[in-house]
């Protein structure tokens, strides 16, 4: 490597990670190919590259987060395919993946934050907060300690992965784009602290990637990558004496292979002509508030027709909310926005029709092709019919999209993707054009092609321009720029004017200056580094545990995390503590099988006593209720149709003259079969009755012997002697419950480490397998087991169910169930990759061997085949048999130990499995 | 309001469920295999129940009564002692157990009425109920059967005709494919409309649209009339050739009336669906949420069990969900085959319940995307 004979005077020497014929892929995406690399330990290396060239692939592997698929990767000495190895070094290596925060939590403190990490390495409660106080105190965010990660800005996240990182004072550190989507100040804070954390620990290694190239030329050693291959590597000045370029950007597109430089030119605008002066975009005083917190601050500016207006200014200042306010998508606070002199009304349509709006991250529909993309816009904005086919058209020769005019977006490079939203903004020929960061993550060549694009539509076309953007370089090549911060803007005026009054000599500095004075005038200050105190010395480690030794402090801190976050998230919450309870009582009173007011009506056509008697007979029974006798069969066959009568009677004229002479009678009944369950009752309800009436007639008739000589069957219905449904449903429900809920909300924490990126901190700490995996599942196993005492106090209050057994023994039963439930749904993340998988995937896959193997409708005993086998190892059948037997059976530990025995089995099984499926690293 | 923006915007939602073959395989799914399934899977109440005989008296006729409990309703009946008894009833072993007492035979003989003893486990108690009336109707065949040869009983000639209307037979797949039916269209509808709001969202397409001259009410519009369109159209399909054709139900009424109170149903459950995605911030929070809503809809509305069988309180509460509606509508027309004079009222319900759940949704809306 040509860059290591310069490097190795400044630093220890040797390297800290070698990397040889590496290679990766993503399904059939080549990531990665053939990767060689030597990068020399103590110093600053830079990998620099536009998005999606493998630069956090390549990352990711030499932290260990990623499992190495070709090739050989080594760092501090070893080789980072053997997990003994990655185990001894990861509490030297520091990780922080790229996206702002993506490694944090939102939902906890920055001081929660910094303290998990702590806990993670092992530090004791003296040490981790000595450490923590330090490091909030390095990167200014002291005054934010109690603020939740979500609730900062961009660089402040990024000041906070940073804490994260050094809180185990690593060998080598790891910075994936950390300073992409953060503010010139914050970014040059950023570097100044890394400078100094350099200063404190001469002999640690940073390795960086950046798409910003001013960056870049600060590092020590360039490593210059593209589609997945090393272009060229060297310090800044050797890259730039090897293409014989001046500024590294340059350097970069020289770099590149012919074909992906396409038809490159260096950016060219021509000046204005001076004599515009209609205003196209005029904000006079624009304020907008959201309760109580002021986001844009007394705004002016003035914006003339054909300008290109450049906003600069951090993630969160503003900027959005300003631009959505001149759209008319958001209404005023105060102030007024005008466009060519009219005030804008965020009801007016016809504002929307002058304006082309490009939001950030493309507003593109996925679902439909580049053409239907196209048409659904000229469509909304009313272009007439027969216009379409032929503006299309121009739109498509123009942004050159003809390749790709049947293709998806997503299936687009973000060049290509980026210049597509700009022809659908363009669809309607709108006189403004407004771009949220239109280039944020695209590539040089493409940002230059796009900034071309915009020069000829300024110039030639005269729309104005009013574009948002993080690159300098492309704040210089607008007409006149303005610097907002915290809701205000700072200055506005030419790039030149600005850089003049200032005195530097470039437009960031410029910025930066401006900044420092905004902050310094700001009681709060928005974190200065005190860039004067390096890190304290270091007080060598005295006992970090090293292995994969079972560590409890690394096991309670996954637990503290997890239950801060479960209370800090509504929903889940509110379904872990009330849903149980909700479904308990939905299921109680809406699976009841309990037969009471069967509606009935009687068609007496006769009228006697006798039939009156019968009536009465059935209206007496307890099951019945009676309606208003019924007319005739039109009234008959209309009431039963509405669902009004369940029964229908029909006693036919002269029946009580002919029952009182012995003659042969049919009584009439109708039941409504809609609902089969309920008429079989109502069917077997009817002839009981009937039957009794006979009996008791035939009594009254023809005296004691007709009855006489048959035989009685007495009915004792045991364990619930009134036969309520809900004696018997409720404790067949609770182990229903207990399965379902835990489990789903043990699998959805895992997966949702994965989804949102924050497993990243298991693949590349010590925390071990084990330890990950039940110190997520213990905050579960509380939660679930208080669960368990709310629905049995909900069974026995509301539901009112007598509880005749040994309530230790259930109690011990429960939590060995929860155990076991949640455990079920570790084992079942190991295999969902997203979210709304592991929900719906977990309730399938718990809630039918729930109900139908586990003996809650039909006894184990009774099924046959799978249905036993699975009924005989699903810990439900077990916990359902203590539970009724503990409810309604009165029984108590020594009948029950098998059972419980069998509960208690399972729970080193489904943790061995689960941490067997687990993975410490990406695949 | 512009037609032209609804039916563009509409178009816009279809394409995009046409590619999203989670959906579509959910929906084929929840409107074929589904209700199928639901028609045939739904348990008998008795079926292989599991009892057991105690017999004391070993005579002709307690033979007789242990061997008629036959498949399916009854597992093979075991024969146990009086001691075993309570032991297996403890453990759960059997839900019935028959207790035939000595000298069973010759007092029922010698007109001494002796008493047999059924046990129920009544903490089983789907099998419970019916299944007693089942034991109680077989021993008393056989004995009746058995006292026949011995002697001629006097009775009174009445006769019960019992008949049993909309469905003669009490097939069970007829009520299990309907209810499967109304569960899949209230499902599908909110899942629909939800994702179709949440996969708006979550890329930011949504305020874009809002730049664009359209209005909050054409975009919920939109995504109402077309999510709301293809549930109807699968219900239609699934109703002629899953319900009709692969399952033979005989249909009463009219399907058009049914489909009528079908699309009411589907403008409050839609709307249902766009106020809760306003309310779950992603995908997975919105998969909570419809558990939480979807069970109870779906378990009280009397779908499942009567609601008569259920408190007063609950059944109040229930009459401010669609679904409470849409089921006695869809029973009455579809088992009894009710026509319009009968389920008006239903129709009103569920046009009243949908308009309020609409304005709700869009108030929620309009505030969501400001």
């Amino acid at each position: 490597m040509s860059a290591t004979g310069t490097v190795d005077a400044s630093a220890a020497a040797g390297s800290v990670v070698q990397l040889e014929g590496v290679g990766l892929s993503y399904g059939k995406a080549r990531a990665l190919d053939a990767i060689t690399l030597d990068l020399p330990s103590g110093c600053m290396v830079g990998l620099i590259g536009p998005d999606g060239v493998g630069k956090s692939s390549l990352l990711s592997l030499i932290a260990g987060a990623r499992a190495i698929q070709q090739g050989r990767v080594n760092v501090l000495g070893g080789d980072m395919a053997s997990s003994r190895h990655r185990r001894n070094v990861c509490p030297d290596i520091a990780y922080m993946p790229q996206g702002l925060g993506r490694n944090l939590y939102p939902t906890l403190s920055v001081f929660e934050n910094i303290d998990f990490f702590g806990r993670l390495f092992g530090h004791g409660k003296v040490e981790r907060n000595r450490r923590i106080a330090g490091l909030l105190r390095d990167t200014g965010l002291a005054p934010f300690a109690d603020r939740p990660a979500a609730n900062l800005s961009g660089g402040m996240k990024q000041k906070l992965g940073l804490c994260c990182a050094l809180i185990h004072d690593p060998e080598l550190l790891i910075l994936d784009e950390p300073t992409t989507g953060v503010d010139p100040l914050s970014r040059r804070q950023f570097w100044e602290l890394i400078a100094s954390i350099r200063q404190g620990r001469p002999g640690m290694s940073v390795i960086v990637s950046t798409a910003y190239m001013e960056e870049a030329a600060q590092f020590d050693v360039l490593v210059a990558m593209n589609a997945g291959r090393v272009l060229a590597t060297g310090t800044p000045a050797e890259l730039k004496q090897q293409t014989g370029a001046d500024t590294l950007d340059e350097a970069f597109i020289r770099l590149l292979p012919d074909a992906d430089r396409g038809n490159h030119t260096a950016v060219v605008i021509p000046p204005r002509d001076d004599d515009h002066d209609e205003i196209a975009i005029e904000a006079d005083h624009l304020t907008r508030r959201f309760d109580g917190f002021v986001a844009v601050d007394d705004v002016s500016f003035r914006i003339s027709k054909g300008e290109i207006f450049g906003f600069l200014g951090s993630n969160g200042c503003g900027k959005t909310t300003t631009m959505k306010m001149l759209t008319g998508l958001l209404p005023v606070s105060e102030g007024t926005a005008r466009l060519f002199g009219n005030t804008i009304d965020a009801r007016d349509m016809s504002v929307r029709r002058r304006i082309g709006y490009m939001s950030q991250g493309f507003s593109l529909y996925s679902e439909l092709t580049v053409a239907q993309n196209l048409d659904l816009h000229a469509r909304l904005f009313e272009l007439p019919v027969e216009a379409i086919a032929a503006r299309i058209e121009e739109m498509v020769a123009r942004f050159d999209l003809a390749g790709v005019i049947d293709a998806l977006p997503d299936a687009l490079p973000l060049g290509l993707r980026q210049r597509l939203s700009l022809a659908v903004a363009m669809i309607h020929a709108p006189d403004i054009l407004i771009l949220d960061e239109p280039t944020s993550g695209v590539d040089p060549v493409a940002r230059d092609g796009f900034w071309q694009i915009l020069a000829e539509l300024s110039r030639k076309d005269n729309v104005t321009i009013f574009v948002s953007t993080h690159f300098m370089n492309e704040a210089e090549r607008c007409d006149r720029v303005s610097l907002m911060h915290a809701g205000k803007v700072l200055t506005s005026d030419t790039p030149a004017a600005i850089v003049a009054a200032r005195g530097t000599t470039t437009l960031e500095q410029a910025f930066i200056a401006c900044l420092e004075e905004a902050i310094a005038d700001t009681p709060e200050p928005a974190g200065q580094p005190s860039i004067a105190s390096p890190l304290p010395a270091e007080t060598p480690e005295p006992s970090r545990k090293r292995g994969a030794t079972f560590n409890p402090t690394r096991m309670l801190a996954y637990s503290r995390r997890e239950a801060l976050e479960l209370r800090r998230d509504p929903i889940r919450a509110t379904l872990a503590i009330l849903g149980s309870v909700l479904l308990l009582f939905v299921l109680g009173y809406g699976i009841s099988m309990d037969v009471e007011n069967l509606t009935f009506a009687v068609l007496d056509r006769d009228d006697s006593a006798i039939s009156r008697d019968y009536s009465l007979q059935i209206a007496g029974s307890r099951y019945f209720t009676e309606k208003s006798p019924i007319i005739d069969y039109a009234d008959l066959d209309r009431r039963m149709r509405a669902g009004e009568i369940g029964l229908a009677i029909e006693l036919p004229p002269g029946f009580g003259r002919d029952v009182s002479r012995g003659r042969h009678v049919d009584i009439g009944a109708w039941v409504d079969g809609a609902n089969p369950t309920r008429a079989e009752t109502l069917r077997s309800y009817a002839q009981a009755i009937h039957a009794t009436w006979l009996a008791q007639k035939g009594r009254e008739l023809y005296g004691e012997a007709a009855i006489a000589g048959s035989y009685q069957l007495q009915l004792r219905y045991r364990y619930n002697p009134d036969v309520r449904s809900v004696v018997a449903m409720a404790p067949g429900i609770i182990p229903l419950l207990l399965i379902m809920i835990p489990a789903v909300l043990a699998a959805l924490a895992v997966v949702r480490e994965k989804e949102l990126g924050s497993i990243v901190n298991f693949y590349v700490t010590p925390v071990t397998r084990l330890e990950f995996l039940l110190g997520t599942q213990l905050p579960y196993v509380v939660l679930a087991f208080a669960n368990f005492l709310l629905l049995v106090g909900f069974a026995l209050t509301v539901f009112r169910v007598p509880f005749t057994g040994s309530f230790p023994t259930y109690a011990v039963a429960a939590l060995l169930y929860v155990t076991a439930t949640t455990g079920i749904g570790l084992v079942i993340s190991a295999f969902m990759k997203s979210q709304i998988a592991a929900l719906f995937g977990t309730v399938l896959i718990t809630l039918i061997p729930a109900i139908q193997y586990s003996g809650l409708i039909d006894p184990v005993s009774s099924l046959q085949g799978t249905g036993k086998m699975i009924g005989l190892v699903y810990p439900t059948s077990y916990f359902v048999t203590i539970s009724r037997g503990t409810f309604s059976k009165a029984l108590g530990f020594a009948t029950l130990h098998n059972e419980l025995l069998a509960l208690a089995v399972m729970i080193p099984v489904l943790v061995t499995a689960g941490a067997l499926l687990l993975k410490k690293q990406a695949r | 309001m512009r037609l032209d923006n609804l039916l563009q915007l509409g178009i816009k939602e279809l394409r995009g469920l046409a590619r999203d073959p989670v959906l579509l395989v959910l929906i084929a799914y929840s409107f074929t295999f589904a209700v199928y399934e639901g028609a045939n899977t739904l348990p008998e109440t008795l079926n292989r129940a599991a009892i057991a005989v105690v017999d004391e008296d070993h005579s002709p006729i307690s033979t007789r009564i242990a061997m008629a409990f036959t498949a399916p309703y009854f597992s093979t009946p075991r024969l146990i002692s009086q001691y075993e008894m309570d032991r297996r009833m403890d453990a759960g072993l059997d839900t019935f157990a028959l207790d035939i007492p000595p000298d069973f035979q010759s007092d029922l003989l010698a007109r001494k009425a002796p008493t047999i003893q059924l046990n129920v486990d009544a903490t089983r108690i789907s099998q419970a109920f019916n299944g007693g009336g089942y034991v109680e109707q077989i021993v008393d065949a056989e004995i009746a059967e058995f006292l026949a040869r011995a002697r001629e009983a006097r009775k009174p000639q009445i006769d019960l005709a019992l008949r049993v209307r909309f469905n003669p037979e009490l097939k069970r797949s007829w009520f299990g494919a309907i209810d499967h039916l109304i569960m899949s269209i209230t499902m599908l509808s909110i899942i629909l409309t939800g994702a179709a709001l949440i996969r708006e969202r979550e890329p930011g397409t949504i305020e874009h649209l809002l730049v664009m001259p359209v209005t909050p009410l054409e975009i919920m519009v939109s995504k109402v009339w077309s999510m709301g369109a293809v549930v109807l159209v699968a219900t239609a399909l699934s109703i002629a050739f899953v319900v009709k054709g692969w399952l033979d139900v005989t249909i009463d009424g009219s399907v058009a009336l049914f489909l009528l109170g079908t699309a009411l149903q589907l403008f409050a459950t839609t709307s249902m669906g766009i106020f809760l995605a306003t309310v779950a911030g992603s995908m997975p929070q919105f998969g909570l949420l419809l558990i939480m809503i979807l069970l109870p809809l779906q378990t009280l509305s009397g779908s499942m069990t009567p609601r008569e069988s259920m408190p007063q309180f609950v059944q109040d509460i229930m009459l401010a969900a669609p679904n409470t509606h849409f089921v006695m509508l869809a029973q009455a027309i579809l088992f009894r085959g009710a026509g319009l004079e009968a389920v008006w009222p239903q129709l009103a319900a569920l046009a009243v319940i949908g308009g309020v759940f609409f304005v709700i949704a869009l108030r929620r809306f309009r505030a969501f995307l400001a």
